[in-house]
């Protein structure tokens, strides 16, 4: 009962502001719903949360987007399933008038979130989720990813060791779902042209969260391989690395590992951090250009007290790409905002981040370099920033995957 | 394959097999006495891990000798048996008399509760502890180099079971401990302090599991997500080793540790399952476990838990039905998400009474009924998405598919009962879940299918959420009837005493597979809606965390009332999705409330009503 009559004070208060609103000097701001595992992933999505509130209230002390309007974020926790994220994306949508959605971490929720975005034709800007489903076989008009996927993260690194032909026997250690299996595919075929010849000597997919590091450890070791590709990550990664710095599993071997320079994942590793990995990540610390970057740093640390995390960049870019599509748009119609979206140029922190309209993946690149330890920390040394732009999917395989969408 | 890569491969399953029978034979202890399911088994390990990596840095700063490191760890399992007392005293303490399963749910809290105090104690970030002094370095074991931690690990098990042994055969409190774990009633008539015996009991096992995660921390880091990956595994090893067998637990650890070291080398990919796997196949051939025994107290005469008598809905209650029934109607009168949220309380509901069928009804606790509610939604989203077919051949195909598995499964499962029976579900679900999650090329995998929506014309949220009323209703009210019709009442009598209704001639077996298979299909139904209302599915629907909300459902409405679990549905996902919007800490929240409703509703909410209504006012 309570809650119909609270339901008829909506309704009413929707009714009077929307009759009220040329006359308030203070336009409403501009809802954007933003769902992440807020609680399970919490060592990613609240650094990246903590950014977005930086970046939102940056965006709105310079005078808002749209001549004015001020932008503000719904911030929602997914439950880290599909079930629960369609849900509460409909909330969003329907409880919180949002005027589009954006974020997820996890790949199946990102997909399913994309999917229901389709259905209800609202804007989805996937942040987080990696898999190359999200803008290839299973892309849609109102989903665009910002990070770069698992391919080109993964074409990065092959990228990094092309021509190194001594290297001829890999061994793949990935976890088994299906961020470690694709991150596997695309690197069994990029090899392939990377060094020709090359020959893949074992595979192990621990179960995600639950790697048995010594027998996983053994196992490679056995193949003699002349280097590893790892895609382990968190817990998994920091068991995996301890085991095998014990058991020798590392030395004189290279290893070439996705993700392990990201500082989510190098602090917990600390005095453990095996040196000379060819790794992405985020040596924030040492990022020179642009200048907006070390603002961000400063900014940043001087608010939350803490060092940013991959996360923290993700969400920060997230917001400028955001200011400004509303911005060029000048409407919160979602079928202009796609078309405004597409190839849309940001200048973000990171420097030009253009969201490909061919299949919806921006241009946000990251850091490739090897890893260091420092002291008893983690880092990385010869870095250096890998522009997505150069690692997109090539178009003809884009537009045969995508044909449906 | 060399024979020294071969020995330092069993070695490490040697070394994973002693850790986990450290964990297990707690879990086993706890369950031997106090028949609890204690799902806050996991948590107490990481809450080991936990405190050795914050207690233990602290003292290697004094001095960094190998005794201190051994003093922290040992220091930290005390301090997480200490909390199994608070638990034991504060919580279990007031519900050793509802029904066994509750204690499960108030466990379950515990779990989301810790899950969620480990966060705001220690922080998202994982955190690695340090290595144990003396015993950084690797030992060469012929050309192979194995880590002298690891190996030191390998006596660590024996070392605890020889302990366990003395303890046990030498001591008082060990003899009680074994007298309990024989006949709980017998020990208490003979005048044992059973309080004090629990307290005790709870201390061990919560301390073993605590030392378990302690001795982990040179090898693994402590983060938030340790609890749930190794209380399967606990589980897994209690149970092939038969529950409340300590020796048992200990030949299972073994058999796991080393077909894990083994198995990665033939099949990588299929970890996930090997256990499980291993599970069902001892329960099939030994029903209870490897050394477990038959219940004492199975062959005599108990209250059961559960329905006793279906009745006739009483005026109060058709008022309530009633009022339920109108605001099933009346949602889309107040806004497109409250109908949304309508349309998923009537699709949990009907999985819900259907678990309650076999729960309630039927004594078979199933611990994987989300696998027969993620089969009718595979089985219907793969028509859609694979074949083309619309949404009504589709919903049709849902219940055949659940109740095709189920009739499968069933057939193993029936053989067994109590806890073992429990397992056995568990094990066919993670058997269906690892086959959704690694058949990628037909199921998606673990990123799932898109594109389950429903046909045109009931694509609209509100023609959907009556769809799905009338299906979900009618289902709802087939089960009542069928729970009323002779075929319930043989369940019933199957379930409380099998030999009697043996004797009178009734299949106890045949009839236990048949409602397995009505149940499976009911669930299957209802997964098949949940597909279409929210457009994917993927493995989560046959997780172990969707079993465990059908549970807590069927638990929170009243396991001893037909139409409680829809209740039961409607108060569980009606405090999630209350809870989830508000903090990052919603798990808290809802492991509160739980627990908030086990202390004050010990009989659910159906149950809480029926005493409301007998109490004169």
């Amino acid at each position: 009962m309570t809650r119909f009559t609270l339901h008829r004070r909506t309704l009413g208060a929707v009714a009077l502001a929307t009759l009220a609103r040329p006359a308030f000097a203070q336009p409403a701001p501009i809802r954007i719903g933003e769902l992440n595992s807020y609680a399970r992933m919490a060592a990613f999505a609240v650094p990246y949360r903590n950014a977005m509130q930086l970046a939102q209230d940056a965006v709105n002390a310079a005078g808002g987007v749209m001549g004015g309007r001020r932008i503000e974020f719904v911030f929602r926790d997914d439950g880290s399933t599909p079930g629960d994220a369609v849900r509460v994306a409909e909330e969003l949508l329907t409880r919180e008038n949002v005027s589009f959605i954006a974020g997820t971490f996890l790949s199946n929720v990102g997909l399913a979130v994309a999917d229901f975005a389709n259905q209800r034709k609202r804007l989805f800007l996937a942040t987080e989720p990696l898999t190359d489903a999200i803008t290839m076989a299973q892309g849609n008009r109102y989903t665009w990813r910002v990070r770069p996927g698992t391919y080109m993260q993964t074409k990065m690194l092959t990228d990094a060791i092309a021509g190194r032909t001594a290297l001829n026997r890999w061994a793949i250690v990935a976890p088994n779902y299906e961020y470690g299996q694709s991150a596997a595919a695309n690197f069994k075929r990029l090899l392939a042209t990377a060094i020709p010849g090359a020959e893949i000597v074992a595979e192990q997919f621990p179960a995600l969260g639950r790697v048995d590091a010594g027998a996983t450890v053994g196992a490679l070791a056995q193949s003699r391989p002349d280097a590893i590709f790892n895609s382990l990550f968190g817990p998994d990664l920091t068991a995996f690395v301890r085991e095998g710095n014990t058991r020798g599993l590392f030395e004189r071997r290279t290893v070439v590992s996705l993700l392990t320079g990201e500082p989510e994942y190098l602090i917990p590793l600390g005095e453990e951090t095996p040196e000379g990995w060819i790794v992405t990540g985020y040596p924030w610390e040492q990022v020179e250009a642009p200048p907006a970057h070390k603002a961000f740093i400063e900014a940043y640390r001087a608010r939350f007290n803490d060092t940013p995390r991959k996360g923290s960049l993700l969400g920060y870019v997230t917001v400028q790409i955001i200011a400004n599509l509303l911005n060029k748009a000048n409407t919160l119609d979602n079928e202009a905002l796609v078309d405004a979206l597409a190839d849309l140029r940001t200048d973000a922190i990171v420097g030009p981040v253009t969201m490909r309209g061919l299949d919806h993946q921006g241009t946000l690149g990251t850091w490739v370099g090897e890893t260091t330890l420092n002291g008893r920390q983690g880092a990385m040394k010869n870095a250096r920033y890998a522009d997505g732009a150069n690692f997109l999917f090539p178009e003809a395989e884009v537009r045969a995957a995508r044909r449906s969408a | 394959m060399e024979w020294s890569f071969l020995l330092v491969q069993a070695l490490s399953g040697l070394a994973s097999a002693s850790s986990l029978f450290v964990i297990a034979s707690g879990l086993t202890i706890v369950f031997g006495v106090t028949r609890i399911v204690n799902f806050a088994h996991g948590s107490f390990y990481m809450l080991g891990a936990y405190v050795a990596v914050t207690l233990v840095p602290w003292l290697l700063e004094f001095e960094r000798s190998p005794t201190l490191f051994f003093v922290g760890v040992l220091a930290s399992a005390i301090a997480v048996g200490v909390l199994g007392v608070v638990m034991e005293v504060t919580l279990l303490r007031r519900i050793y008399r509802v029904p066994e399963l509750f204690q499960l749910l108030a466990t379950f809290g515990v779990v989301l509760i810790v899950q969620d105090l480990v966060l705001l104690i220690w922080g998202p970030v994982e955190i690695a502890g340090p290595r144990a002094p003396g015993l950084r370095h690797g030992v060469y074991i012929l050309d192979q180099r194995f880590p002298a931690y690891e190996l030191f690990l390998i006596f660590v098990g024996p070392a605890v079971l020889a302990l366990l042994w003395l303890l046990m055969h030498r001591t008082r409190f060990g003899v009680l401990i074994r007298a309990a774990t024989q006949d709980r009633e017998m020990v208490g008539a003979l005048g044992v302090n059973q309080a004090m015996l629990f307290t005790g009991t709870l201390f061990l096992g919560a301390a073993l599991a605590g030392l378990g995660g302690a001795l982990q921390i040179p090898r693994v880091s402590a983060s938030s997500q340790m609890d749930l990956s190794i209380i399967t595994e606990a589980f897994v090893v209690t149970v092939i080793g038969g529950m409340g067998s300590v020796p048992g637990a200990f030949i299972a650890a073994l058999l796991i540790g080393l077909l894990q070291a083994f198995g990665v080398l033939i099949f990588p990919k299929i970890t996930l399952v090997l256990v499980f796997l291993l599970m069902a196949a001892v329960l099939v051939v030994k029903p209870w476990g490897l050394l477990g025994r038959p219940d004492a107290a199975a062959g005599r005469a108990v209250l059961p838990e559960g329905i006793l008598d279906p009745g006739r809905l009483d005026r109060a209650g058709k008022v309530l039905l009633a009022l339920g029934l109108i605001t099933v109607l009346a949602l889309p009168l107040v806004d497109a998400y409250a109908v949304k949220v309508g349309t998923e309380v009537l699709i949990l509901a009907l999985a819900a009474v259907s678990l309650n069928f076999l729960v309630g009804n039927g004594g078979i606790v199933s611990f994987g009924h989300a696998a027969y509610f993620g089969l009718g939604a595979y089985g219907a989203g793969l028509l859609v998405v694979k074949a083309g077919m619309p949404m009504e051949p589709a919903l049709i195909a849902a219940p055949i598919a659940g109740g095709a598995a189920a009739a499968l499964f069933g057939f193993f499962v029936v053989r067994l009962s109590g806890i073992y029976l429990a397992m056995l579900t568990l094990a066919f679900a993670q058997i269906a879940y690892a086959v959704v999650f690694q058949w990628v090329e037909v199921t998606g995998g673990d990123n799932g299918l898109v594109g389950v929506w429903p046909s045109r014309w009931a694509a609209s949220r509100e023609v959907y959420h009556y769809l799905t009323a009338v299906v979900t209703l009618a289902a709802i009210v087939f089960l009542r009837r069928v729970i009323h019709a002779p075929f319930g009442a043989t369940l019933r009598a199957a379930r409380d005493s099998a030999q009697r209704a043996d004797a009178i001639g009734v299949d106890v077996r045949m009839h236990r597979w048949l409602g397995f298979t009505l149940a499976g299909a009911a669930a299957g139904l209802a997964g098949g809606l949940y597909a279409f209302s929210k457009g994917s599915i993927d493995p989560t629907l046959l997780g172990i965390p969707m079993s465990v909300d059908f549970l807590s459902m069927i638990l929170l409405g009243g396991i001893q009332s037909v139409l409680g679990p829809v209740a039961g549905a409607a108060a569980f996902h009606a405090l999630k999705d209350f809870f989830l919007p508000l903090t990052d800490h919603w798990r808290l929240f809802l492991g509160l409330s739980i627990i908030g409703m086990v202390l004050v509703f010990p009989r659910g909410l159906a149950g809480a009503f029926a005493s409301l209504r007998r109490r004169p006012a």
